[in-house]
């Protein structure tokens, strides 16, 4: 076996340890090219496409592009002062050739987010600029209107050189750059979207809470019932997990509508009168409601899983060690439950957080979610990069929480039932 | 989960309390689904129990809105019900092949990057459905994938995959490896060996994990409205359409079927469940 070396050799003469090695590695190389198909699949269509979302979200290159002479004559100006007649010269030909493309309606209009007013100047330079004539164009340009001379309106266009923006992002809760670079709040009646954030998080929060507190008693009782009971009565938590969002949905708007049963029942037991049925669709009651029970099973899943291995006789130590059945209960159950716990809401509330279906059919317009308002800009609006710049930002809170939690409990405590 | 005896009277209140609670979580839970059904024997157009049905009158009752949802000109659920089958059968055998494949190299203990790998294969199950939607929408139009079946097949593996990798993981953190090696040391080749010997054992996990995978595909709307066009309208995109709308009678007939449809997985699925319990308990 051992060779003058000392080392011990296999059969072919390579050192046991070597060869070893060799081994190893192609075990490694194996396991990794199984893993492989799908890890490539997933960069390609799916991981790259997130980060395309965020060169989306940044990308500013419109108005860049649209004025290359300008800007390369600008780079030297400091902003001062009204820029010199090459400035004039260049932004007179870039402007020159979108009024002929029948491209400068999108100059003028992005300009005009910039400053107020821009977009009038700009259309009377365009209608004007045809009689010009060669040389002197920062005379005749600032002959067209007197705003030309003011110096704000070259330092709007100078704003918008870089070809990357945050804009989108400081639009995404409310705020703007103003024109002096500083960021500030939009005015109180335009801040849409940080209520829907807060909206969402509330949301998110309440039904994550409200499941809890239903699914506790519930994962309790078919954990702790003998398999004949809990079986039958675990078709209650499946079959909804596995019924289709929509049929579920549709569900609920029949029993909430004005006329439905939950009305009806109300009625009946004169909570309220006939002729004054509260509405408890189209509003937060709605999606609250409907989606507690559309998320339930997800908290009752992985509770059940983790109570199934809790021992009975814990509690029964505890008790016949004197304690109380209550005591027992939050000294022995209920620390032995957190992984389940921790899972469950975690769960719950990473869907909830970016729900859509639900709020969009019965949340109206006070129960809807920033998820609408991200499928409303792609659809309706078509602002892409503002959809991509707050899908990002929820993806952010996503995976924060996602680590907190990691951090905290462990991933590893999420069962699929 | 009857009380002992000596049970003094306040637990004992407290006892029927709970599970009076437990009565009212499981109603809420269940409850909602029955209302579809004799809703959608409805003869009349409205979505309310008429005062025939209350009465059990046999003419409030009629298989209308089942012929309109198969007869029915406007309504294109036969067109919708062809395409939703053909996509999920596709994505799921997608999501299989790929995510059995990842499972298997997952599981061997050569794997390097473990945690990092898992969790980008996960990934698609933490994104919220919207920002998958829109990243998926934005690769699909780039390489004219859009308002294609393909398309729509690809997307839905996405989505799928994340299961079948989770539970056939979890079947084969039960697996004996060492059956394998017996296997090959026996002179089996290694394609031979997984026929044989891996894949009918880690099978219970592969079909739930498909499972998953068919159900996440034949009920996903979100990333669908993005990506579908006229030709690939699936079961959900028309209720959703259906929904936003005009809630009509027809859309409850559909829903009823669904109800099947899912009581038949449900039904499946614990079959899978208990017969995997059983064949990872042998080994263990």
């Amino acid at each position: 076996m051992s060779s003058e070396t000392g080392k011990i050799l296999t059969t072919d003469g390579i050192p046991l340890e070597e060869s070893l090695k060799q081994a190893e590695k192609k075990n490694k190389i194996k396991a990794f090219l199984l893993v492989a198909p799908l890890l490539l699949f997933l960069i390609i269509t799916y991981m790259i496409p997130i980060g395309d979302m965020f060169s989306r979200s940044i990308d500013d290159k419109m108005v860049t592009n649209m004025l290359p002479k300008t800007y390369k004559a600008m780079e030297t100006w400091d902003g001062k002062e009204l820029p010199p007649e090459e400035v004039f010269e260049a932004f007179y030909l870039d402007y020159k050739i979108l009024v002929k493309n029948k491209t400068a309606g999108k100059l003028q209009t992005q300009l005009n987010y910039e400053k107020n007013g821009f977009k009038s100047v700009l259309k009377k330079l365009a209608r004007k600029q045809k009689k010009f004539e060669e040389g002197n164009y920062k005379e005749q340009i600032m002959k067209v209107h007197k705003r030309w001379r003011n110096v704000e309106y070259w330092r709007a266009i100078k704003r918008r050189a870089p070809s990357y923006t945050y804009s989108k992002y400081l639009k995404g809760v409310d705020m703007y750059s103003n024109e002096d670079g500083k960021i500030v709040q939009v005015s109180e009646d335009r801040r849409i979207h940080r209520i829907l954030w807060i909206r969402t998080v509330e949301v998110a929060f309440f039904v994550t809470l409200f499941c809890f507190l239903m699914a506790y008693p519930i994962a309790h009782l078919l954990a702790t019932l003998p398999m004949k009971y809990s079986n039958l009565l675990m078709i209650c938590v499946l079959l909804p997990f596995w019924t289709s969002l929509l049929v579920r949905t549709a569900s609920w708007m029949i029993l909430l509508q004005q006329q439905g049963i939950v009305n009806d029942f109300f009625v009946w037991t004169g909570l309220v009168a006939d002729d004054n049925r509260p509405e408890m669709m189209y509003n937060k009651t709605g999606t609250y409601v409907a989606m507690t029970q559309i998320l339930l099973p997800f908290m009752v899943l992985p509770l059940y899983s983790v109570m199934k291995t809790i021992s009975p006789s814990l509690m029964r130590a505890g008790k016949s060690l004197g304690a109380t059945p209550a005591v027992a209960f939050f000294k022995v159950y209920f620390p032995l439950t957190i992984p389940g716990i921790g899972a469950g809401c975690l769960l719950v509330f990473i869907l909830a957080i970016g729900y859509y279906i639900t709020p969009a059919l019965v949340g109206g317009a006070s129960g809807t979610l920033i998820s609408n308002q991200i499928a409303y800009h792609m659809k309706s609006t078509l602002d892409w990069s503002f959809a991509s710049a707050m899908g990002l930002m929820l993806l952010t809170g996503v995976l924060a929480i996602y680590w907190i939690y990691n951090k905290l409990v462990g991933v590893d405590n999420i069962k699929l039932g | 989960m009857a009380l002992p005896k000596y049970t003094e009277p306040h637990y004992r209140i407290w006892h029927y309390f709970y599970l009076l609670i437990c009565g009212c979580v499981f109603f809420f839970l269940i409850a909602p689904l029955f209302v579809i059904f004799p809703l959608s024997f409805n003869a009349e157009e409205f979505l309310v129990f008429s005062d025939g049905m209350k009465r059990l009158d046999p003419d409030a009752f009629s298989l209308r809105w089942y012929k309109d949802m198969i007869y029915g000109t406007k309504n294109p659920w036969g067109l919708a019900a062809r395409n939703s089958f053909i996509i999920a059968i596709f994505a799921t055998l997608g999501s299989i092949i790929l995510g059995t494949l990842a499972a298997l190299g997952l599981s061997s203990r050569h794997m390097p990057y473990k945690g990092l790998i898992m969790a980008i294969l996960i990934s698609p199950m933490i994104v919220p459905l919207i920002i998958s939607g829109v990243a998926i929408f934005f690769f699909m139009a780039k390489v004219g994938l859009a308002a294609t079946h393909l398309g729509i097949i690809l997307a839905h593996i996405i989505l799928g995959t994340p299961f079948v990798v989770i539970t056939v993981t979890a079947t084969l953190s039960g697996f004996d490896h060492s059956i394998t090696r017996a296997a090959s040391s026996l002179g089996s080749s290694p394609y031979n060996t997984f026929m044989k010997i891996t894949l009918p054992l880690i099978l219970p996990g592969v079909i739930s994990g498909g499972l998953f995978a068919f159900v996440t595909s034949f009920d996903e709307v979100v990333v669908v409205l993005f990506l579908a066009g006229l030709d690939n309208t699936t079961i959900p995109i028309q209720m959703w359409t259906g929904l936003r709308e005009q809630l009509s009678p027809t859309i409850l007939a559909v829903a009823t079927c669904l109800i099947i449809l899912s009581v038949l997985i449900l039904l499946t699925a614990e079959l899978l469940r208990r017969r995997s319990e059983r064949l990872r308990g042998i080994n263990r």
